[in-house]
């Protein structure tokens, strides 16, 4: 895919320089996951996990209905299901599809230091190049939503790719084509806010007063996106971040301290460069030799015999 | 080993091959370390086969260097604590400079700047170590909070730069001294050398017989 696609980037990881972007007319996609549709039926982790010939180990049951309990580099998306009992006293089962939210501005893309490990296509999808990955955990560090899993196997790191393979040829993703409930819809990203639009509209009308659109917009918007009931609190969805953005700590890192330090590097050798040529060298000279004679012939120096230096050890 | 004769032994042989396992460490933490800090650098990681393998190699040869500095910190840390000499001499930081050293107070076996550059690496290190296993992702990467790891992998960064500009620093002095660095790969200086550089430890080995490192080494050296 790397090759196919490789002039569809525009971004990619630890590179200064902007890459090329000759097909500028590309359309942004967005997949809309509409949490007020879904059934919680998995048939989007079977999908994902059959069409990306994915077969992560067996797990133990850990009490939930996850499954497996997290995402792992072989599960890509996995359905997180909450207990939520709102002001009413109903109870409300929050189930929410996890996985890649493709940002607008990647925290993975950012912090990634192997230059087109991480590379965002012009239709806005956010891709690893495994064969540039070094396994270093950085992404993870980047990302804002706790979703790249290193594998143990490989040491290279995974996430769900929006199936830009069968979005390049004009397919939609795999769990988009499996939805039963036309939960998960796919298509370009005004599309989806028009959509989503409609569908809000429709929530507000049953009593859902806060329902709403989830594109995050300290991370520039996502390529992924929820309708969720109670958008007020995205929080309530096991976890979803209710302001995700790239930790001030990497923005520091990736940001400030890199041009500083290749400042202050340059700087030091420089400066040792310049001293070399104004001061020379430091030299001992004949008379510091006759002086350190001098010294060691003294009448203090009697009975050291052959001790001059005469060593080994 | 043995050293020519008429002159002080400066570093022991098991000082050197000590240091020369902490510089060799240093330098190949430096390279990898630098490609995964910055772009520009990258390409170093093909000085270690791959990216992939740069990345396995730099945290084991970051345990290594820790522990080689524990033995240099040992054999060093007395005689680089700071007294009053130090203070007059970095007084005369620009004579120094100046290579006029006719009128730089003088000092024992480790001047200011070296006392520097072994307490700045004696702070750093650790710090480096102690951040490096928290972001190691191989082994510790569920260990902590990715919280954690934010802090931890910006300490280090931070750190690892100032560990290197101490390295510059460390490094120009040994060429700009000359005989510097023949006392740190072959061990011995010119009892010249130290009476210009080091004088009072020039005068305390004189003093007690000693061909050096230090006033009490000579038996040790006698019996060889």
């Amino acid at each position: 895919m790397a090759d196919l696609q490789s002039q569809d980037y525009i971004r990619r990881s630890a590179t200064n320089l902007t890459p090329p972007s000759v097909r500028h007319h590309e359309l942004e996609v967005a997949k809309l996951i509409d949490v007020s549709r879904c059934i919680g039926c998995k048939a989007c982790q079977s999908a994902c996990m059959e069409w990306n010939n994915l077969r992560p180990e067996m797990e133990e049951f850990h009490g939930a209905y996850e499954n497996p309990h997290d995402l792992n580099p072989g599960t890509w998306t996995l359905m997180r299901f909450a207990e939520y009992e709102d002001e009413q006293g109903n109870l409300e089962w929050l189930i929410r599809k996890d996985g890649c939210m493709h940002c607008e501005d990647p925290g993975c893309l950012k912090a990634c230091p192997a230059p087109g490990a991480i590379v965002q296509y012009a239709n806005g999808i956010v891709d690893f190049i495994s064969e540039n990955c070094i396994g270093c955990g950085y992404c993870v560090k980047g990302c804002p939503f706790n979703i790249p899993r290193i594998s143990a196997q490989d040491h290279k790191s995974y996430k769900c790719t929006l199936c830009s393979d069968r979005v390049g040829v004009g397919l939609e993703p795999a769990c988009v084509k499996t939805c039963p409930t036309g939960a998960i819809m796919f298509g370009s990203k005004d599309d989806m806010k028009d959509w989503a639009g409609e569908r809000i509209a429709e929530l507000k009308e049953r009593g859902f007063q806060n329902a709403g659109l989830y594109d995050p917009p300290e991370v520039g918007g996502t390529h992924v996106m929820y309708v969720l009931h109670h958008a007020d609190k995205p929080s309530l969805y096991s976890g979803l971040p209710d302001k995700p953005h790239i930790s001030a700590l990497v923005g520091a890192w990736k940001g400030f301290l890199k041009p500083l330090a290749l400042a202050g590097l340059a700087f030091a050798a420089v400066s040792t460069f310049v001293h070399s040529i104004v001061s020379g060298p430091n030299e001992t000279t004949e008379e510091d030799e006759e002086a350190a004679r001098r010294e060691m012939s003294g009448p203090e120096m009697s009975g050291r015999g052959n001790s001059e230096g005469k060593g080994k050890s | 080993m043995s050293y020519p004769k008429g002159t002080l032994v400066r570093n022991s042989t098991a000082t050197r091959l000590n240091h020369w396992i902490t510089g060799i460490c240093f330098v190949l933490l430096t390279l990898s370390g630098l490609a995964m800090f910055h772009p520009v650098f990258f390409w170093l990681s093909n000085l270690f086969g791959s990216g992939q393998w740069m990345r396995a190699v730099h945290p084991w040869l970051g345990v290594t260097l820790m522990v080689s500095f524990i033995g240099l910190f040992v054999q060093f840390w007395r005689d680089n604590l700071w007294n009053r000499d130090d203070t007059a001499w970095a007084k005369k930081l620009d004579r120094v400079m100046a290579n006029d050293e006719e009128h730089v107070p003088p000092v024992g076996r480790f001047n200011a700047g070296q006392k520097v550059v072994f307490w700045g690496m004696a702070l750093i290190i650790p710090v480096l170590f102690v951040t490096g296993i928290l972001i190691w992702e191989v082994y510790f990467g569920a260990a902590t909070s990715i919280e954690t790891q934010r802090v931890a992998v910006l300490i280090h960064s931070m750190g690892a730069i100032g560990a290197i500009l101490i390295w510059i620093t460390h490094v120009y002095a040994a060429i700009w001294v000359k005989g510097s660095m023949r006392a740190m790969l072959h061990g011995w200086v010119t009892p010249g050398w130290a009476h210009r550089h080091h004088r009072k430890w020039f005068r305390g080995l004189v003093a007690s017989g000693s061909p050096g490192p230090t006033p009490t080494s000579t038996a040790k050296f006698r019996e060889h």
